[in-house]
Order: C-alpha cells, then structure tokens, then sequence
C-alpha cells in the first residue's frame, strides 16, 4: 500500500524553481530519507506535503486521498505530523503543556471553551505518556524556556508522535545534537512501529542511512537519484551532488 | 492556591463593601466606570493578551451596542428587548467586523481595526437620521431587573458589579478552557497550530465574537450610565483607551485589564477636575508606559514581589551562615 | 452636466491630496513596516502652522505658497524628530511603535485645540487662482485644476527620486529586504529618518494645500488617517503605483459618496476595502515599491 503519492509537484518562489517535478512514491511502514545538499529545496517539500505551502502544480495523495488542496490541519487529522528544522514550540509554556497542545490539536475537546484544560485527566495521562516515550517525563513541568537545545529537540518527536499519525516527516531530527543526545533521538526513532511511514529530512549519514529503507537525493529541486541505501550510494551522481565531481 | 482563593474573596468582599465604605455619589459613580470599563478592556484583552491581535476599533462595537439601545428603547419598546437586540445586533456587527480584520495579523490587523473603527464612528458621526449625528442621544430610563432600581448610584454599582463579577469568571473560564489555551497557541505559533489541526481563523474568530460580546455588554452598561450615546464614545480616542488599559494593566493577565481601567479613569477623573485637557494626559501616559512599562503594571509587580522573594531567600541562608560562622 | 463634472474634479483633487498624504505614510510603512498614526496630525499640522504663517501672528505675512512650504519643512522636522527621540528607542518592536505613534496623535490633537482653538480656521484661496477657467460649456475652478497639477509633479517628483536617485535606491532596497539592506553597507537607520521626515513634510505640505478647500478644524486629523488607512490597504503598502490609484480611487468613492449617501459616505469607503482585502489581501500593488 502507498502512504504518501507525489507527483508533478512544482513551486517557484519569484523566479526561482525551489521544486522541480518532483516525484515521490513511499510505502506504508517504509523508512524514507530524504538528501540534498543545502537549498536543494528539501525543506519546501516537506511544506508543500503538509500544505503550509501550496504547489503551482501537481499532486499530493495520502493513503490513495487526493490532499492538493487541503488545509494543512485537515492534513494532521488524516494523520500527517511533522517536526520542524527550526525549533517551533511554545515556549512560555511547560513541556506538558506543548504537548498537551498537539494531542488537543486533534481531539473534539479543542473546541471546548468552558471546562479547564488541566482537570482533563485522560489528555493530560496520554501527554505524560507520550513525554515518557521520549525519555522527558521527568522535565513535563519544566518551561520549555529553560530547557536545552536537545530536550527541545525530543519535544518537537514527542509531539508529532503524540499526534499517532500514519505518516510522520522529520525535519533534520539530529540537528544541532551532541553525540549523547544523536544515541538517544536514533533510538527513539528506531523504536518508532512500522505501521508509522516515516519520511526525514537528515544531513547526517552516518546515522540517517541505518535508519532508511530507501534514499532519495533533491538536487536544485528535483529528484536526481532514488533507490536503496547500496544504489544511491554507489550511484555516479549521487558523488556529482556532494563532491562536485 | 489557598492565598489565592482568600485574596479573590477578599477583592469581592471589598468592592461589594466599596459604596458603604466611601459613600459619596461622586465616587461610587467612578467606580461604577471602572467597573463597566474593566469589562470593556477584559474584552480587548482576549484579543490582545490571548490572541496576540491589537484592536484598535473596539469603541466601535461598544458604541454599536449603545445605539442600539438608544434606538430600540426610542422606538418604545422595553429594555429586555432593547438589551437582547444590543447584544446580538452587535455580535453580528462583530463577525463582519472580524471576519474583514481576520485577513490580516500583526501590525496590518492594526491598521485595519483602526480604519473599521474610524468607519462606524463616521456612521454615528453622519448617519444622523440613526444616531441624531453629533448631538447624540439621550436614554431616560435605567431598567429594573427583578423590580430593583437603579436609579441611584449605589444600586447602578451593584448591578454592575455583579455583570462585571460575571464577565471576570467568564473571562477566567474561557482562558483556560481548551478553546482558550489553542487562542494562546495561536498567538504564539499560528503556523505550528495550524499544522498541529487546529482552525486558527475559526479560533480567532471565535475569540474575537467573545471580545464584542464584552464590548456589548460594556456598551449597555455605558450608555445607562451616562444616559446618554454620542458619536465621541466611538471616536479613536476611546479604542486608544481600551488598549491601554490593557497595557497598563498588563496583557495578558485576568488582573491587569481591572488595574488598568481603573487607572485610567481616575486619572481622567482627576484630571479633568483641573484641567481639559484629556487627550494630551492620556497621549502621555500611553507614551510613557510603552516606553518604559511595556509588560504592565500587574506583570510588573508581580515579577518585582517574586524578585524581592527570591534576594531575600538568597539572602536569608547567608545571613544565617554568618551569624553561624561569627559565633565561634 | 456640470454637477457630475465638478464632482469628477473635486473628486480628482481630492484624490490629489490624498496621494500627498498617503504616498509617505506608505512609504513609511514600506521601510519600516508600520503605519506611522500621528499622519493624520501631521496634515493637520502642516495646515494649522500654515494658517500662523498666512496670518501673520509671527510679525511677518507670508506668500500662500512660502507658508505651505514653511510648515511643510517644520512637519518634516517634527516627524525626523519623533522618529529620533521616540521610534528610536523602540527598533524591532513594531507593536510599541505603533502604539507610541497613537499616544502622539492624542497629544498633538490636544495641543493643537491648545494652540488654535476649537473654531474651525478658513484659509484664503491663493491670489490668482481664485477664479475658473471656461472650456467651452464646462467650468474649472482654478484652485482645484492647481492642487491636480501640483499632485501628478509630485507623484513624478516622487517617481524620479525613487527610480532615479541614490537615496531612491537605498529606500527600494530598504523596502525590498532591510536586513539585505544592511548586510550591504545602507545604513537604514538614517534612511529610516529620512523617509520619515519626508513622509512628514509630504503630509503638512498637503495640509496646507488642502486648507483653502477643506478648512482647519479640531478633528481633521482624524478626518485623513483612516482615509490613509484606507487608500494604503487598498493600494498595497510601500507603493508609490498603490498610493497613486488608491488615493484617487478613494477620491472618487468618497465624494461621490458624499454627493450622493451623504449620511453614509463614511460607509461606503468600506466597501473597496473589504473587496480588496477578501480578493488580494496584499492591496492591489502590493509588494511593489512602484
């Protein structure tokens, strides 16, 4: 089965082509990674999937559903989540707190103006739990202010695996670690049930090529190899992009 | 939260003590406005404190709700009619109202909050076979709720006290409600909230009908007061009010908008006492706490009580290690 | 006949000062991404300084046009001022500047019903200009046709500094990305008081030169704000193209609004600019700088 169908896919940005006709097929429960070398329009991609940006063509399908044009929170009901490159959290609030938000993002109770939020028991249970995943429970009340860059980071999966979606797009999920906190996020994501389709954006090989099934590599937008981790290794191209040759 | 819940019954102790307490007509009357204008600036708060949008046409709603009053009660009919009728004529003036400045965020919202604002005080201003055009209208009755009047002073404030008792619990109910707490999200993050499945427009929108609704009731209040409704209650000025009542006060707290009414209308009492000229005291002040308060009083303080908190717990240990060591 | 035609030329001339007033409060808005509220008070300004200068309260009388040019200078400096002493203070937090912006307003609209008084104050149409030029049948009234012509060299004069000048440049780039602007050597903060003061001057200036049609009263200045508001959400902000068609669209809409719904002519502004915000919320040009 195809979790997630792009075809045609194009954007421009004034004159710029930041996506060129981008193709891509990803199986349910399949690890895709996504490279490039910077501003090859990886980033976008993901925007254009969620829907916080538009295509000027093209389609997106989700499980088989045309989603071209829907709203990006229609997109997170169907059971899309993605974590952002750069940190997007609340931070005035706890890391319960962020959490609890992207659990109320898909629940009924979202609208609800007249009961506290907090003397929501089964909400603030499942929060906990999704922090627990993670390795933060301990740090749920803590302000995400005076948390690290790490802890944020794991915040950011926590809550996009809060949300259970069938497909989850990460955006360069190591960024900015140390070693230390690399082991952790792998392990998190390797722990990860493959009934979740995961797509991720990641610079860093060395870890990212253990965690994908397949690879496919953008370059000035569009779609130069794809295949398995020994194909797109061993592709001539692929050597081209990152060394120049 | 036990000092909490003792100081809230404290305040409402308190202001329902006030009228005993000082007595003259004169100043139950400023405390009547600074109860109808807290309700007035809890409104623009949701906005502002909680969706992160700065209105500056709220006076418009307000002043929609109190012609409305002077119309329905001037066409005869009573006050339950003239009241409901305030209410909903200006929820529906508050949809398109929101439903035009919701295009926008962030300064544009402004600009354009302003400009809706500015228009419907140019329809009080010019619609004169509505609005009697600059001469205003008069209302020549308070209504009776439950046979009691509110005629005098005194019983005026009670009733007011009590609707803006209502709105503070509403206000406290709604901002920490779900509902509430995504509006928070979405000043915050609006693109996050989006992807994360929330409606942002619909929340905001929602939000802002809560905030006109409080302008309403504000209006209602006002127009009973003053027995009276003219085109300068909705001019640029009286919008520039609300928000600094907000700012003053604080953004953002439930506290902060009853300071700042509070605030700004004694000094406007107080100054008119001696001078005329308003605008310029109330030009200044909203100078003067952007440049050097822009948290707030109630934010303000607060943080100055736990600062001092935390130096004296600092200093406390200290000054008991040295006792100890000096104690040989 | 004649009634629509005058109606067309008042609306024109209208619509004339309006694009003065407009076109730097766009401007302003363009660099430094806030609508600049104490615009209204600048127009209002510029007419009451000019009305001192006509009357000749200061020892000496001085030509209509002296007068204009006069207040339009001391405006600019007001304006160059405010953005020293007080925006200054207050980069990178638009909010606080905006609102610093409305606490000015209030107190300038105190001060000059301090200074002036609350009777409305009527200038003089300028010597030789108080008749009307026949063409044919139709009637201009030859004030009006000036305030036209002085408004399309100004849009040229504006035009040409933009596109042509080293200061043009700099302000196009300022509005285009201030942060690249910065990166490559401008240093935008002078522009900023530059631009400011400009937009300024321009406001006073047509203060004054609307004077003589629209009269000096406590008020006017928030008369002309929520036009500016109106004709810089309408043409897209930061356009001189956007300031130009909008302030003549809101020219026309507004007097023959006011011709026709006199009791609703405020109303009927709101109508072009509902239309634009739900179809291109950006304004017509937005995102141009001309």
């Amino acid at each position: 089965m195809i979790a997630l169908a792009v075809d045609g896919l194009n954007k421009s940005f004034g004159g710029l082509r930041v996506t060129s006709d981008v193709r891509l097929v990803v199986e349910a429960g399949e690890r895709r990674l996504i490279i490039g070398p910077n501003g090859a329009g990886k980033t976008t991609l993901f925007n254009l999937i969620t829907g916080e940006l538009s295509p000027d063509s093209g389609s997106v399908a989700l499980f088989g559903r045309n989603i071209t044009r829907l709203a990006s929170r229609k997109r997170a009901h169907l059971g899309m989540a993605r974590t952002y490159q750069i940190i997007t959290l609340f931070p005035r609030d706890t890391i319960l707190h962020n959490v609890m938000l992207a659990l109320l993002g898909l629940s009924r109770l979202r609208w609800n103006p007249l009961t506290a939020l907090y003397s929501q028991r089964p909400i603030m249970t499942r929060a906990r739990a999704a922090l627990g995943r993670v390795g933060l429970e301990h740090l749920a009340d803590r302000p995400l202010a005076e948390t690290s860059y790490g802890e944020k980071r794991r915040v950011e999966i926590a809550m996009a695996l809060a949300q259970e979606p069938r497909v989850l797009l990460l955006d360069e999920p190591f960024a900015g670690l140390s070693i230390d906190e690399r082991a952790d996020v792998r392990a998190l994501l390797k722990a990860i049930p493959r009934d979740v389709t995961v797509v991720m954006i990641e610079h860093d090989m060395d870890i990212a090529l253990e965690l994908a099934d397949r690879i496919t590599l953008l370059h000035f937008g569009q779609v130069v190899v794809e295949g398995t981790r020994a194909e797109v290794v061993a592709d001539r191209r692929t050597r081209e992009v990152y060394l120049g040759e | 939260m036990t000092p909490r819940r003792a100081a809230i019954v404290a305040g409402i102790i308190v202001l329902i003590a006030l009228p005993f307490a000082i007595g003259e007509d004169y100043y139950i009357n400023i405390a009547s406005q600074i109860l109808l204008y807290a309700i007035f600036a809890l409104g623009i708060d949701v906005l502002i404190g909680y969706a992160g949008l700065v209105s500056l046409g709220h006076a418009g709603l307000f002043g929609i709700a109190a012609y409305i009053i002077a119309n329905v009660l001037a066409a005869g009919y009573g006050h339950t009619v003239a009241i409901v009728a305030a209410l909903i004529g200006t929820l529906i003036a508050t949809a398109g109202f929101a439903a035009v400045a919701l295009r926008s965020a962030g300064i544009t919202f402004i600009m354009i909050t302003l400009a809706l604002g500015e228009i419907i005080w140019g329809l009080a201003y010019r619609w004169i076979s509505v609005t009697n055009g600059d001469n205003g209208i008069s209302v020549t009755t308070r209504p009776m709720p439950f046979g009691l009047s509110l005629a005098s002073p005194r019983g005026f404030y009670d009733a007011t006290l009590i609707i803006f008792l209502l709105a503070m619990v509403a206000v406290a109910i709604f901002v920490h409600s779900p509902l509430g707490v995504a509006l928070a999200g979405t000043r915050d993050q609006p693109r996050r909230m989006n992807a994360l499945g929330y409606h942002v427009w619909m929340i905001r929108f929602l939000a802002f009908l809560f905030s006109g609704f409080l302008s309403a009731v504000s209006g209602i209040l006002f127009v009973y007061y003053n027995e009276f409704i003219s085109p300068q209650a909705l001019a640029l000025p009286a919008s520039a009010a609300g928000v600094l009542m907000v700012i003053a006060g604080g953004a953002g707290t439930l506290l902060g908008p009853v300071v700042g009414s509070a605030l700004v209308v004694i000094v406007q009492n107080v100054v008119s006492a001696y001078i005329t000229r308003w605008n310029l005291m109330l030009g200044a002040i909203f100078v003067a706490i952007v440049i050097f308060m822009p948290e707030g009083l109630v934010p303000g303080v607060r943080r100055l009580v736990q600062a001092t908190r935390r130096a004296a717990a600092r200093r406390w240990p200290r000054a008991m290690a040295s006792r100890l060591r000096s104690k040989p | 006949m004649n009634f629509w035609l005058l109606l067309t030329i008042n609306s024109i001339t209208f619509g004339g000062l309006l694009f003065l007033l407009s076109s730097g409060f766009s401007l302003i808005f363009g660099l430094m991404r806030i609508p600049n509220l104490t615009h209204g008070s600048m127009f209002m300004v510029g007419a009451y300084l000019g009305s001192t200068f006509l009357s000749g309260a200061l020892g000496f009388t001085s030509d209509f046009w002296v007068a204009a040019i006069l207040s339009a200078i001391e405006v600019a400096v007001l304006g160059a001022l405010m953005e020293r002493l007080l925006l200054r203070r207050l980069t990178g937090q638009p909010l606080a500047q905006v609102l610093v912006t409305l606490g000015v307003s209030l107190m300038v609209a105190d001060l000059c019903l301090m200074g002036w008084g609350g009777d409305p104050i009527s200038v003089e149409t300028p010597a030789g200009l108080g008749g009307f030029v026949r063409a044919g049948p139709a009637v201009f009234p030859l004030y009006r046709m000036a305030i036209i012509v002085i408004a399309v060299v100004f849009a040229i004069a504006l035009w040409l500094l933009l596109e042509r000048t080293r200061l043009g440049a700099m302000i196009r780039a300022g509005v285009d990305d201030p942060q690249m602007a910065r990166v490559v050597g401008i240093r935008v903060s002078q522009l900023f008081t530059i631009v400011f003061g400009l937009g300024a001057g321009l406001a006073g200036f047509a203060g004054m030169i609307g004077a003589p049609i629209l009269s000096i009263y406590p008020g006017l200045d928030q008369d002309m704000l929520p036009l500016a508001l109106v004709v810089v959400i309408l043409g897209g902000t930061g356009s001189l193209l956007g300031s130009f068609v909008g302030s003549i669209l809101i020219g026309f809409i507004y007097n023959f609004g006011q011709a026709l719904l006199p009791e609703l002519a405020y109303f009927v502004l709101f109508l072009p600019m509902v239309i634009v915000l739900v179809v291109r919320p950006q304004g017509l040009f937005g995102g141009q700088v001309l």
